[in-house]
């Protein structure tokens, strides 16, 4: 399969790689997908008091398109408030990233991780 | 990405022609040579030259298997042979019964065309195979019924490299009266076969598997008791009648001198591969969670399939790039599918997902092995470091009992 240049830098580079303390109040952790369909991704933010994200990482298990998706959503959620964040569709992830039909899926499971990090953030406060 | 091509560990999936090979070959092509005939022309010096070669090609075929020249007929590959060899005996017998047998890891073309024949009005019994991906022989000898006409089942997997006892399972056929028919694409020329020892009636060749070209096989039909065919391609009723359709000589040509060297050095190539297959599984083994797919002993020497937990199989063949490997995990197709037959041996989803078949060769060097270990070390580790599931495990926790949000 051929990948897009975005795709391959991703992979390559991923931005963002890494872990938060899930105990702190601050840090909210989305983990969506499934190891039997090929890929789990998991996405924390750390929320500023004033409700922005200040910082974000992952980790993924899956193929590059979904290292490429949740790395650049690292990138996009920070400095975002939630509800910004919220509102990030899977279409712009797939636009930017120029992913194929067949790899769409990626994009919408990097969308279902920010909004389930957002849900354990604000199921903490 | 470098321009340089990968270093090919795709054996099994395909083979380049040997020089040998493609020099005979290129002698029965063109005016210039004038071996470009049909063997079906009986009346002048064009037709006759190519049976000739056509003939000594058969004799090479035979002789790899120990058969007689006249119990082979030409095809365009094993696809094509387990087509004819199963639906020619289900459409030929099925007076005497409608049972089949096969089992789960086999290839697709004998699954489809069981499939096609369930449709037919026939039965299938789709074996699952042990979790070393061998056959339980008295789990085969439970299917048999009175009805039971064939029993179909491959002599070496493609994933797995494992090798069935077909002997035994010959003699369990033999006994019931039923007809075995093998698919031996994946060992021709690379472990001993003899179809009269191992009461063989029916047994599909590749040429391009070993060293010869694409869109060539045969299909060895026993003579003694007479196995009976319908035919599937019907017309000038060529290879008596069982596959009509104008001799490809030069692919024969190719197919006979393949299969030649293949009997010639059969003995000290096993014994390269089976050395560099070690090096290469040593090489890997010092890795964290790493599992060896289908029994080792029992196993072609070429044949390396190995799975890599918590890493996800096709940024693994992103990471191997510089690798021509196959995956376990169909990942690059529309299906999310993991491979069926490491499903089959009771392999979870993510270990069939994460599974990769190194196939060596003729071609392969220590050098080529030496580079294949570095990089899967360093790819390895890059991934696990980007994985959630490896970081989980790390911390103790059991991924069976997480309660995922599947999508």
């Amino acid at each position: 399969m051929a990948y897009s240049d975005k795709v391959m830098d991703h992979y390559e580079n991923p931005r963002n790689v890494g872990s938060f303390d899930n105990d702190d109040a601050g840090v909210g952790t989305g983990m969506v997908g499934a190891p039997a369909c090929g890929d789990v991704m998991r996405l924390q933010i750390k929320v500023s008091e004033e409700g922005v994200i200040e910082d974000a990482c992952f980790k993924t298990y899956g193929c590059g398109s979904a290292i490429a998706s949740s790395s650049l959503v690292t990138e996009w959620v920070k400095g975002k408030t939630l509800d910004e964040a919220a509102a990030i569709k899977n279409s712009d992830i797939a636009e930017e990233l120029a992913l194929p039909p067949v790899k769409i899926h990626c994009s919408v499971l990097a969308e279902d991780a920010i909004k389930a990090a957002i849900t354990d953030y604000k199921s903490k406060h | 990405m470098s321009m340089k091509k990968p270093i090919y560990f795709d054996y099994s999936a395909t083979t380049p022609v040997d020089p040998r090979v493609a020099e005979k070959m290129c002698h029965f092509l063109t005016m210039e040579d004038g071996l470009f005939g049909n063997a079906a022309s009986r009346s002048h010096q064009y037709g006759w030259d190519a049976e000739t070669a056509i003939e000594e090609a058969r004799r090479n075929v035979a002789l790899l298997i120990g058969a007689d020249p006249r119990e082979i007929v030409w095809t365009s590959g094993a696809t094509e042979s387990d087509n004819l060899a199963i639906k020619g005996v289900a459409q030929f017998y099925k007076k005497k019964g409608n049972h089949i047998i096969t089992c789960k890891t086999e290839h697709k073309a004998v699954l489809d065309t069981c499939r096609h024949l369930e449709r037919e009005g026939f039965e299938v019994t789709y074996l699952d195979p042990e979790e070393n991906g061998l056959i339980d022989l008295a789990k085969l000898e439970a299917a048999m019924r009175d009805e039971t006409i064939l029993v179909s089942l491959m002599h070496v997997n493609n994933e797995i490299g494992v090798i069935q006892d077909v002997q035994a399972i010959g003699e369990l056929c033999r006994g019931r009266k039923i007809l075995f028919h093998v698919d031996a694409a994946q060992s021709c020329g690379k472990v001993a076969i003899d179809v009269d020892a191992m009461k063989i009636d029916l047994l599909s060749m590749s040429a391009h598997k070993i060293y010869g070209p694409k869109g060539m096989g045969a299909l060895y039909v026993r003579r003694k008791p007479r196995v009976r065919l319908e035919a599937q391609m019907h017309g000038g009723g060529h290879e008596r009648g069982m596959r009509s359709g104008t001799l490809a000589t030069h692919q024969i040509v190719g197919m006979g001198e393949a299969f030649r060297l293949a009997r010639e050095e059969m003995a000290s190539e096993s014994e390269r591969l089976r050395m560099l297959r070690d090096r290469l599984l040593n090489g890997l083994s010092d890795i964290e969670e790493v599992y060896v797919n289908g029994d080792l002993e029992r196993r072609v020497p070429h044949n390396l399939n190995i799975s890599f937990n918590y890493v996800e199989g096709e940024s693994l063949m992103m990471a191997l790039a510089d690798l021509a490997v196959s995956s376990g995990s169909a990942c690059t197709s529309a299906s999310l599918e993991p491979s069926y037959v490491l499903r089959a041996l009771g392999r979870s989803d993510e270990l069939a997902h994460s599974s990769i078949r190194f196939s060596i060769g003729r071609f392969t060097t220590e050098a080529d092995v030496d580079h294949a270990i570095k990089l899967c070390h360093d790819k390895i580790q890059k991934l696990r470091d980007l994985s959630p599931l490896w970081d989980m495990h790390k911390e103790g926790i059991d991924l069976s009992t997480v309660q995922w949000s599947a999508h």
